[in-house]
């Protein structure tokens, strides 16, 4: 592969995991309460394709990674701060709604669309990665149409693995069930892959990286277009926070073999 | 008045899986509760007819197939097309299906060359006044919306776990074969085959009735300054096999293998449960040296029975989550569970 690949990853914000969530009715359907509030991750399996294109990037000699997010423009000016350190990469902006409750189908369009207008983007050994679910949506379906849109008909989902050979031909391994994954062989770009957890670890901060990654940053948040992202179509009757809360016996002070006799009983059902 | 149309894939030996089953059961259901409405059947794979014949009682007006070597196994490019051709053949308005692997994957090709939407992890519906509303998870299970569309055809695509499986009789099924033509561009994947992760033992066991969680307490110092990993590897592989229960991990464990830590050899991510997890439902779920939020909660939340094991009485996350917590050593307790439970323990579901 001497001319490496065009790697495009779709990522964007979510809530931090760590934070508490409370839906509440917005004027355009459900929102979270002070969402614009909220600190904000890069979508943790985006952020695992963003690791995996930027490794990938290192080792196909002419590779190029772009990161193109959806969401509201201040809030990606936030997380840039904290993500440009990671992986060199050039943003591409699309200021819109980084709501879980807009429709994926109207989030792949918007994207979809960004990525046509990238300029110098070479379709032909373009690789479109993403992770296989958002934290927020959680629909799995959104890098499918993407790939639609954009004409590529090999498509891969819970990818944990991907190693090219130097035909540009590439293996994939999927998660599928029973905790497995499913081996496949791809002739070459394009294609779409939608990653789990993929193999590698959260790279170091690397300040060079970010002072690169910086230049870029600005002008792209600069020319963000701005997308409408909605849910037509879609009515929500309600959205609630599961009550779950249990009454949780506290077994202090008791010797091993009791602890182990009650676990044993109660697994033997 | 809506046309259902269920769909569902083959497995390589030519069943349908158990979740096709238990999505039958809501296509049913839901051509009950839907007045007027009628219900047709989809098959793809290799060879259609076994699993024709084993859903050929539940009354489908008729069964609709694509078969053949290219639909034996799980291509986006050719599943796609397949299930796009199926869906406008049938005249459906609304198609419910199963969320495996292979469906996941290329339902959403197929709704958007129908112009249609789907909606995944659907884990419900009701049927108020004639129109159909859908349950289904925002958030990774945080929070549950109940919602409708209107545009049409709506794909659904249902959790495993939420619907009891048919368990009508076999019998003959006269299926009606529908042609798909593949260009060579939908050929460029071929599926090799399938793989297990790296890993000493497969620990990963859907239908089992308890979901053991190991967290990183196993791999911490403990009251004698060292770490016992290799112990902790021990204590956890033989409960798995005298209880045959299936092996979730936190995140903070699993994550320890790419961080270049000493680690448990019989995880690896596809046993972590939680936000950038998995969801997995059993009847029980014993959580041992966890902290996090992320197995108590997310993890957790398929889990219908629940206790943990922790050293600290303040862990917030049990306290709330789980049935009861046991705060103990999990070394010293999975050792006597172990050694009590003698050859074999096979867990009841109550
Ligand atoms: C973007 C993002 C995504 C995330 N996704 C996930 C996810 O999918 N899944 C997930 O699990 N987490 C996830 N997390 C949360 C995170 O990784 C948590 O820090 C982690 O889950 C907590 O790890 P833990 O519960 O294993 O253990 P720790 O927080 O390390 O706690 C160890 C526990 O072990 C106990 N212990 C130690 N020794 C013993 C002993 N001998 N006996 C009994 N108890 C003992 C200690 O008391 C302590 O409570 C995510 C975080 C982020 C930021």
């Amino acid at each position: 592969m001497s001319s490496g690949f065009h790697i495009v990853v779709c990522g964007s914000l979510v809530p931090d995991p760590l934070q508490t969530l409370e839906p509440i009715a917005g004027p355009a359907g459900p929102a979270l309460k002070n969402e614009m509030m909220l600190p904000s991750v890069l979508d943790p399996w985006a952020a695992h394709a963003l690791y995996e294109a930027a490794h990938l990037a290192k080792t196909a000699a002419g590779s190029k990674v772009w990161l193109v997010s959806l969401g509201p423009k201040a809030k990606l000016q936030q997380l840039m701060m904290t993500i440009a350190q990671k992986a060199p990469f050039e943003l591409v902006v699309v200021d819109g709604s980084a709501s879980g409750f807009t429709d994926p189908f109207e989030a792949a369009a918007a994207l979809a669309s960004a990525i046509e207008k990238i300029p110098g983007l070479d379709r032909s050994r373009l690789l479109v990665f993403g992770g296989c679910a958002s934290a927020s949506r959680d629909a799995s379906v959104t890098m499918q149409m993407i790939g639609e849109q954009l004409g590529i008909a090999d498509q891969f989902l819970g990818v944990d693995e991907l190693t090219v050979q130097p035909s540009g031909a590439f293996k994939v391994l999927e998660r599928i069930e029973g905790g497995q994954y499913q081996a496949s062989e791809c002739a070459g770009a394009p294609a779409v892959l939608a990653w789990a957890t993929g193999n590698l670890p959260e790279p170091p901060n690397n300040p060079q990286v970010g002072m690169a990654n910086m230049r870029g940053i600005m002008p792209a948040l600069q020319k963000a277009q701005p997308a409408k992202v909605g849910a037509e179509g879609v009515t929500f009757a309600k959205v609630e926070l599961p009550q779950q809360k249990r009454e949780t016996r506290i077994v202090k002070d008791v010797p091993v073999e009791e602890i182990a006799k009650e676990i044993i009983t109660w697994i033997k059902g | 008045m809506e046309k259902i149309l269920y769909l569902a894939h083959t497995q390589p030996d030519g069943t349908l899986p158990k979740i096709a089953f238990e999505v039958l059961s809501a296509a049913l259901e839901l051509t009950q509760k839907l007045s007027g409405a009628t219900l047709s059947a989809g098959l793809i794979g290799g060879d259609v007819q076994t699993a024709a014949n084993a859903i050929a009682g539940a009354g489908a007006a008729k069964i609709l197939g694509v078969a053949g070597p290219d639909f034996a196994s799980s291509r986006y490019a050719s599943d796609a097309e397949a299930l796009q051709v199926l869906i406008r053949q049938s005249g459906a308005t609304l198609v419910i299906a199963p969320a495996t692997s292979r469906f996941s994957r290329a339902m959403p090709g197929a709704a958007y060359r129908l112009n249609g939407r789907t909606d995944t992890h659907v884990s419900g519906f009701e049927t108020d006044g004639g129109k159909l509303s859908i349950q289904r998870w925002y958030y990774r299970q945080r929070m549950m919306a109940t919602m409708t569309r209107t545009t049409r055809p709506w794909i659904l695509l249902m959790d495993s776990g939420v619907f009891q499986p048919w368990q009508g009789k076999t019998g003959t099924a006269s299926v009606e074969l529908v042609p798909v033509a593949l260009t060579e561009k939908a050929k460029r994947t071929q599926v090799l085959g399938f793989q297990a992760p790296a890993v000493s033992q497969q620990t990963i066991r859907p239908d089992a009735e308890l979901l053991f969680v190991a967290g990183a307490g196993w791999t911490k110092k403990q009251s004698d300054g060292q770490t016992h990993v290799k112990e902790a590897e021990q204590l956890i592989l033989d409960f798995l096999a005298k209880t045959q229960a299936s092996l979730g991990s936190s995140k903070s464990l699993v994550d320890q293998s790419t961080e270049g830590a000493a680690v448990l050899s019989c995880l690896s991510h596809l046993n972590q449960v939680g936000q950038t997890g998995s969801t997995p439902r059993h009847p029980k779920g014993l959580a041992t040296c966890c902290h996090g939020e992320e197995p108590h909660v997310v993890g957790w939340r398929f889990i219908n029975e629940r206790r943990a094991v922790n050293l600290d009485p303040n862990c917030g996350w049990a306290q709330g989550k789980a049935d009861v917590l046991y705060v103990a050593d999990a070394f010293q307790v999975m050792k006597k569970v172990n050694e009590l439970a003698g050859k074999e323990c096979v867990v009841q579901a109550k």
